[in-house]
């Protein structure tokens, strides 16, 4: 049973899944604080780059390696949000073109590859990985097994995380003081909550997100750098915000479905399925996916629903509300 | 200190302070050159000596700049409107299959007339630009679908069209016949009489592409500028729902300017093949990012069309020493770094042209705000 397609579909939906799940959480606690990061692929990258950096240069055990590595990863993502934060926060930059700068920047032809090429990271295997942990013995059962019980440390935290994230923004005093400060500025201000603060911090921890999410790539999935490491997932990731109609619960549920679609070409290849038709048609749907689903959400009918943050993109000037 | 609104902004602004960003962004870069322990006053001479001053280095820095020349046209005609049309990419792409690939059908129909083959390209390429860039237009115009992300998304999906083209098909753009065609997957090489002609002024090659993008640039600014089809765009890109109550066609506008900014990345792609490729070559296309770097371009061009020259050329100029020098002394990357400096130091000097900032205590009233610019 464990070995079927369905299954085994599953499964690695899970594991393709996690970085956009780890990036959309980011980016929704940005957009929630009405900060809107474009540089979610550029900030991926630089957490995979200096993720793989750190595990391959930090001697010691493998879990100590490998946590440092994320901790590395998610401090290099932190610091391309910071250019981010204080070009549009500070300097009142255009978000989306500074989102689109940070990417150009940290991206696939900027600091990314500079780094990886100046620190010879290129080609070589990764010294650890995550490896997949068989929780409680469970990993045999059938069905459940491989899909909830033998997965990597990193996906059982994002779990953790949409917990958190979604009790973050319900159900505490700060969360309430986010989306205040993302739906209305202006009278979050009135009542004494610093604005500007609040969006430093959450397109900080954006950052932090993203930059695990490319430890995901570069440490569990590929155990490798290359240029190309996320090929996209950066933008799935701001997409499936809009998906999940910004909510914590429902990017769980959109980051596997595209997972399932980045994990079906690979499944199909082992198994020799479907060699007739070309596989770019599977590598393109998780793109073509994208953007069938967000035409189904733009339509009227989930219009309604939307709860994009009312100041998403705009920056808050005192002096001009 | 305090930050407060412009009511004016006075035209030596526009120029000095993008002037100033680039001097800002070879600041910071000098300091983190310093600090990977790279000497920035050689590296500097060396670089703007291999883009504009060695022997051959205007020619080269042409190759570079012609392509990023077109899709930073297309990136600013469609910025402009607050159409964020980041496709670039995937349009020069698609661009790029549709002129070579009538430059090979033309070929083997016994075509030889240059002036022909460029014609045809140069339409094939713009309609296919135009055709991929309305998808996310039209998705715009009726459904209200974010086009960042539908443009980008699409990007990925020309670049696999690429691959499947020249690696894992027999199309009619692959080579079958020559030996090293049979050995490794190539592009087929179109017949030399569609190749585009080329000026020489002294010792200096400029390839035709970059003179149509000149041409091109001219007429976008005219008609942005001196029409009422570029007024309209200038309201909406300004206030949609101004630009509403005055009875402009939104949904008109919309696909009007993803056409435009498709076929202007379509039309270099087509430049590309005509003047520099001859043959489809999927990894150097998709490697270059010329789409992208069109985005760097419009930006720091502040989206006029006829700025968008002099950034390219600068741009192309530093793409071409990056390349060049590229090797063991010379940090690969390292431009593509740059241009990312350039473009934060270009975004954060913007607050210089819309804010003053004023120093001492407040001594009046600031008046009314003046009306959000164009950026």
């Amino acid at each position: 049973v464990n070995d079927s397609f369905l299954v085994v579909l599953l499964a690695s939906a899970i594991v393709y899944g996690t970085p956009l799940l780890y990036g959309a959480l980011g980016e929704l606690l940005a957009e929630r604080s009405g900060v809107l990061n474009l540089g979610v692929e550029g900030m991926m990258l630089m957490g995979g780059v200096m993720g793989f950096w750190a595990v391959q240069r930090i001697h010691g055990p493998a879990s100590l390696a490998l946590a440092a590595a994320v901790g590395v990863a998610a401090v290099a993502g932190a610091a391309m949000a910071l250019i981010h934060a204080f070009l549009v926060i500070t300097l009142r930059a255009n978000q989306i073109v500074s989102g689109l700068a940070l990417t150009i920047f940290a991206g696939a032809a900027g600091l990314a590859s500079y780094l990886g090429n100046d620190l010879n990271l290129t080609g070589a295997p990764a010294r650890h990985t995550f490896e997949s942990i068989d929780v409680l013995g469970l990993g045999g059962l059938p069905v459940v097994g491989p899909i909830l019980f033998d997965q990597n440390v990193l996906v059982y935290a994002s779990w953790v995380c949409v917990a958190a994230v979604g009790l973050y923004l319900g159900r505490t005093r700060l969360g309430l003081n986010v989306r205040a400060v993302g739906e209305a500025p202006a009278s979050a201000d009135a009542m004494g909550i610093n604005v500007a603060a609040y969006r430093y911090a959450h397109t900080l921890v954006g950052g932090v997100f993203a930059g695990i999410a490319g430890a995901c790539f570069s440490l569990a999935i590929l155990g490798q750098w290359q240029t190309t490491l996320t090929g996209g997932a950066g933008w799935i990731a701001i997409a499936l915000v809009i998906f999940a109609f910004w909510r914590a619960d429902l990017c769980l549920v959109g980051a596997y479905f595209f997972g399932a679609f980045s994990a079906l070409p690979l499944i199909l290849q082992g198994r020799g399925w479907l060699t007739g038709i070309p596989s770019e048609v599977f590598s393109s749907l998780p793109y073509l996916m994208t953007i069938m689903v967000l035409v189904l959400v733009s339509t009227r009918f989930a219009k309604r629903h939307l709860g994009a943050p009312a100041a998403l993109g705009t920056p808050y000037v005192r002096e001009e509300r | 200190m305090r930050i407060e609104r412009r009511l004016d902004q006075p035209r030596w602004l526009s120029i000095a302070v993008p002037v100033g960003s680039i001097a800002l962004a070879f600041g910071i870069m000098a300091i983190i050159l310093a600090i990977t322990g790279h000497p920035p006053g050689p590296t500097y001479r060396r670089l703007f000596d291999a883009a504009f001053f060695a022997n051959g280095a205007l020619t080269s820095t042409f190759v570079f700049a012609t392509p990023i020349l077109f899709t930073g046209l297309a990136a600013a005609a469609a910025f402009r409107m607050q159409l964020f049309n980041i496709g670039g990419e995937g349009q020069f792409y698609l661009g790029a299959i549709a002129g070579i690939g009538i430059a090979l059908w033309l070929g083997d129909r016994g075509v030889t007339s240059t002036p022909l083959f460029v014609i045809a390209m140069i339409v094939a390429g713009a309609l296919a630009g135009a055709a991929w860039a309305s998808i996310p237009g039209v998705l715009r115009a009726f459904f209200r679908t974010n086009e960042i992300i539908t443009s980008l998304m699409l990007n990925y999906v020309a670049g696999l069209l690429l691959t499947y083209l020249i690696i894992d098909s027999h199309s009619y753009w692959r080579d079958l016949k020559t030996f090293e065609g049979q050995a490794f997957p190539l592009g087929k090489v179109m017949s030399s009489d569609a190749e585009w002609p080329t000026a020489t002024l002294g010792s200096v090659i400029v390839p035709f592409g970059f003179a149509l993008g000149i041409g091109l640039a001219v007429f976008l600014w005219f008609l942005y500028r001196r029409t009422r089809f570029g007024f309209e765009l200038q309201v909406i890109g300004d206030s949609q729902p101004a630009a509403r109550y005055a009875g402009m066609r939104l949904r008109r506008k919309i696909l009007a300017v993803m056409a435009i900014s498709g076929a202007l990345a379509g039309i270099g792609g087509a430049s590309f093949e005509g003047d520099f490729a001859h043959q489809l070559e999927p990894t150097g296309l998709q490697s270059s990012s010329y789409g992208y770097t069109g985005i760097v371009v419009a930006a720091l061009a502040r989206y006029n069309p006829v700025a968008v020259i002099p950034v390219a050329f600068f741009i192309g100029g530093l793409q071409s020493a990056g390349y060049t020098l590229q090797g063991a002394d010379f940090p690969s990357g390292l431009v593509g770094v740059m241009q990312g400096i350039i473009l934060f130091c270009a975004l954060g000097g913007e607050i210089l042209i819309r804010y003053r900032v004023r120093f001492g205590r407040r001594t009046r009233q600031a008046a009314t705000p003046a009306p959000e610019p164009a950026p």
